[in-house]
């Protein structure tokens, strides 16, 4: 593809219009340019046509993860994608993300993500980390790849146990696994989450069908990098004969890790 | 009268980027019961897009850099006009703030010797920015998030302010709507910071995010504070100018630090007529004003711009070291950049000038009133280098944070009159509910003419005839906004409501831009006249000072506030220029 092939021309949206009541597919056409991306479209009705079009962004740089929205019906950043990369003989549909309760239109509450992240106890560094950290780059690129999340959510909105089986209450959700995942493989932290990763952020419910990997703006591989080691750590950790013992006799589990 | 939801703190900080967040931490650990309140949802301010680093002088790569290097640097940056206790104060405390953050959980990219590694940047001496890929704000700013929720500070996210409330002189409080219903609220506090960000949207052409619509600027000066340097703005050299959806996406300075060069339709590598020395790697001014200039004289690419190439490099070297922005253009654009040249032109950045503060404390005139971040001005003076202003959010956030903390720990509570909050509600609740009313005025429409104005006349170069036209029709648009009311009355999330006051402020933030780019006959960093284009003397020793009431400005020529203890560093630095 090169920019020469970018076409504009009148294009078909049906964009859902509601609230938590219910809604509708709502049709709105629209004379589209070159390059033009979903988020150019839909403010471009409000603008002209829908003044009360309700959408969420801030960026348009695909750097805050504020436009999730799902796209003909997959999860998609609205300010990545481009019309012309999308079917052009069909209507393009745009639909709030399914799995969090709508407030209107594209605009869904995702207030339940930020109650999770405050249940998980924050980086603290172990006693002999010193005041000037020494890390190396193979960690830090390890870590690296779980904090580029843009807490878009669209990870948390195609995960089944969450949109399927509603079990909220039971599991963190892939986003989550990434953020724990990131603590966990930080070298100098000092706190022991291995009873919160088995239990209440539920890692066990994960059963591995990858479908939040492939809608991960920031392509983290967020199951087999994050998810499974989370699972194997626990395993060790619940399963591993000699670490059973070094529990019972109180003793720190593992390399400086407290409980909090 | 619809219910307004009411609420009580020490310190309101007003902003979630890196500043405001930085306010709250440090306004909580000093015992005050703090809250913040931001538009956007938490983690997701602007901060969130910045991407090469932050400047500190840790000398992790070169041992020799110290504090005094980083503080003649960014005096030698602005054109001496910062603050020089500002100036002094951030190469001061940097360090310190970049250590705290990695024992809040930050990761950065390292050295071989496993401590923080630091990159080039222009105008730096040495290699000083703290950095990880191409995503330092995200980093920045998840960091603070967390340690923001683990410090028993409220957040109210999606939450707009519009109105300061004062009881006699002081600032005792604030209104505003929560998005998502269009519910009132109201905040008491004894001391606020408004950590507001710039005001990009003023242009069409910016590489700053939705939130930057100068909210803070206004605020504050209709509160009664003083504004500084308001006519200095930084038009970063390279933006996207193609496809229009794009135009002003930032290209980061990082592509010509891994070596890019800058081509004209010609074929010239132009830089060689602007500045041989350093070419592209010229301060951000000299670039943008030069693309510029070979674009207005015909030599441009076909969307407008120059073409920034990087195809001389190795492909997977360009994969490795600029992921996004490969990625940036090939999705955007359709441009593979380790084949084709991208194409890249000027685009409004950041704003050097903001709320005038006290350097140690972030105090303004107005008591019970703070600023930080780039909602304040002083510490850049007429040009900022890059990667100095993630340092700038954190050392004056903590310090604001602190100084609001201190007044409002010495203070009984205060209550909000019930007038004046009246007054806030009924211009709220007029905007949303006026749309149908004789005369009201579209807010999507009054702001793309607003942008049209301030680009044609306000850009990176100016001269008096197009400054005054631009003063005359953003005067009207000023008086037009006034009338701005939401084309739909429904309360919930509705952009129409919330762009009415953003017009305000965003036309009074123009105003003042404006004047004082008329005032300043001289060019010097971000402010460029054709009609006057050398260094004055007198204006090298003064900063624009502005306030007033609605558009009646007053603008002050105001002595640059220096430092005894500091003369020969400056000195110092002069010579070495001069030799040079
Ligand atoms: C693409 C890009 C790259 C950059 N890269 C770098 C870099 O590498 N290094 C560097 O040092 N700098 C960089 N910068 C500059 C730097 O990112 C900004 O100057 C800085 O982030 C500003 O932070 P802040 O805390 O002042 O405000 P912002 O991050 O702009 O936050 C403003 C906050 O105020 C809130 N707010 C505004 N008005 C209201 C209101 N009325 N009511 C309630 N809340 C309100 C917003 O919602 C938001 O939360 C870059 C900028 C951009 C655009
Ligand atoms: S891999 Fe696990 S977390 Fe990811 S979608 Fe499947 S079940 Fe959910
Ligand atoms: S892990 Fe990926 S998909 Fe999930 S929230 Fe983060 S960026 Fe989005
Ligand atoms: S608007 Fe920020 S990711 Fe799309």
């Amino acid at each position: 593809m090169s920019e020469h092939e970018m076409k504009g021309g009148p294009r078909t949206f049906q964009i859902w219009r509601g609230d938590e009541a219910g809604g509708e597919l709502v049709e709105y056409h629209l004379e589209t340019e070159p390059g033009m991306v979903v988020l150019d479209a839909v403010l471009e009705i409000q603008r002209e046509q829908e003044p009360d079009l309700a959408v969420r962004w801030n960026c348009k740089a695909a750097k805050c993860g504020s436009c999730s929205a799902e796209i003909n019906g997959k999860p998609r950043l609205m300010c990545k994608t481009r019309l012309d990369h999308l079917p052009a003989d069909e209507p393009i549909q745009v639909e709030p993300m399914r799995a969090f309760p709508p407030i209107r239109d594209l605009v869904t509450d995702v207030s339940w993500n930020y109650e999770v992240n405050k249940k998980i106890p924050p980086f603290s560094p172990r006693e002999t980390a010193g005041e000037i950290f020494e890390i190396g780059q193979a960690d830090t690129d390890r870590m690296s790849e779980f904090r580029k999340c843009i807490e878009c959510f669209m990870c948390q909105d195609v995960c089944h146990i969450l949109r399927d089986h509603r079990l909220q209450e039971k599991y963190y959700g892939p986003r989550f696994m990434v953020r724990l995942a990131s603590l966990e493989m930080h070298p100098l932290d000092g706190v022991d989450r291995i009873d919160l990763i088995a239990d209440q952020a539920g890692v066990g419910l994960c059963n591995i069908t990858k479908c939040c990997t492939e809608v991960c703006p920031e392509n983290i591989h967020i199951t087999d990098n994050a998810i499974i080691p989370l699972k194997e750590r626990v395993a060790d950790e619940r399963y591993d004969p000699l670490l059973k013992i070094l529990r019972r006799t109180g003793r720190n589990r593992r390399d400086g890790r407290k409980k909090v | 009268m619809a219910k307004i939801d009411t609420h009580s703190y020490d310190v309101i900080v007003i902003g979630s980027g890196g500043s405001g967040l930085r306010a709250a931490i440090a306004a909580a650990e000093a015992g005050a019961r703090t809250a913040v309140v931001c538009k956007s949802l938490l983690g997701k301010a602007h901060t969130v897009m910045a991407e090469g680093g932050m400047a500190a002088s840790l000398g992790n790569v070169a041992p020799e850099d110290n504090w005094g290097t980083h503080f003649q640097d960014t005096m030698f940056g602005g054109k001496y006009l910062s603050n020089w206790r500002m100036a002094e104060l951030h190469a001061r405390e940097v360090p310190d703030r970049a250590i705290e953050l990695e024992h809040w959980g930050a990761v950065f990219d390292r050295t071989p010797e496993r401590k923080m590694s630091q990159r080039a940047f222009g105008g730096h001496t040495y290699n000083r920015l703290v950095h990880i890929g191409d995503r330092t704000g995200l980093e920045l700013i998840r960091t603070l998030q967390d340690k923001t929720v683990h410090s028993g500070i409220d957040v109210f996210m999606e939450t707009t302010v519009t109105t300061l409330i004062k009881e006699g002189d002081r600032v005792v409080g604030c209104f505003g709507f929560r998005r998502p219903t269009g519910e009132f609220i109201s905040f008491a506090t004894k001391a606020l910071v408004l950590a507001t960000g710039g005001s990009g949207r003023i242009y069409k052409i910016t590489s700053n995010s939705q939130d930057c619509t100068g909210d803070g600027y206004h605020l504050a000066y209709a509160a009664g504070a003083e504004m500084v340097d308001m006519e200095f703005i930084q038009f970063h050299p390279t933006g996207m100018v193609y496809p229009p959806g794009v135009a002003g996406l930032l290209v980061t300075e990082a592509v010509r630090g891994e070596g890019g060069r800058l081509f004209n339709a010609k074929g010239e590598r132009f830089m060689e007529h602007y500045d041989p020395k350093r070419m592209e790697l010229s301060t951000r001014d000299v670039v943008a004003r030069s693309i510029y200039t070979e674009v207005k004289e015909g030599r441009g690419s076909p969307h407008g711009g120059a073409f920034l190439d990087v195809t001389h490099l190795d492909p997977e070297y360009v994969k490795m070291r600029l992921p996004s922005m490969y990625e940036q253009f090939k999705e955007l654009a359709g441009v593979d950049i380790t084949k084709e040249p991208m194409q890249v032109g000027p685009t409004c950045h950041y704003f050097m000038g903001g709320i005038k503060v006290d350097a140690d404390t972030g105090q303004t005139c107005v008591p019970g009133l703070f600023a930080t971040g780039e909602a304040s001005g002083g510490m850049n003076g007429a040009n900022r280098l890059g990667g100095n202003s993630l340092g700038d959010l954190l050392v004056f956030g903590r310090r604001a944070g602190i100084g609001a903390a201190e007044v409002a720990n010495g203070l009984e509570p205060v209550r909000l009159s019930e007038d004046a909050v009246a007054e806030a509600h009924r211009q709220a609740e007029e905007d949303l509910t006026g749309g149908h009313l004789d005369g009201a005025e579209n807010p999507f429409k009054l702001h793309k003419e607003l942008q049209k104005a301030m680009g044609d006349g306000v850009g990176i170069f100016r001269d008096r005839e197009g400054l005054e036209e631009a003063i005359a029709k953003v005067e009207v648009l000023y008086g037009r906004a006034q009338a701005a009311r939401a084309p739909s009355p429904r309360p919930d999330y509705n952009p129409g409501w919330q762009l009415c006051q953003e017009l305000r402020n965003m036309t009074t933030v123009s105003l003042m831009i404006a004047k004082a780019a008329l005032l300043r006959e001289e060019s010097r960093g971000g402010h460029s006249r054709l009609d006057f284009t050398a260094y004055d003397d007198y204006w090298a020793e003064h900063n624009i000072v502005q306030r007033g009431t609605g558009p009646d400005l007053e603008l002050i020529p105001t002595p640059v506030l220096k430092k005894d203890d500091l003369t020969e560093l400056v000195e110092a630095r002069k010579l070495q220029e001069a030799a040079a």
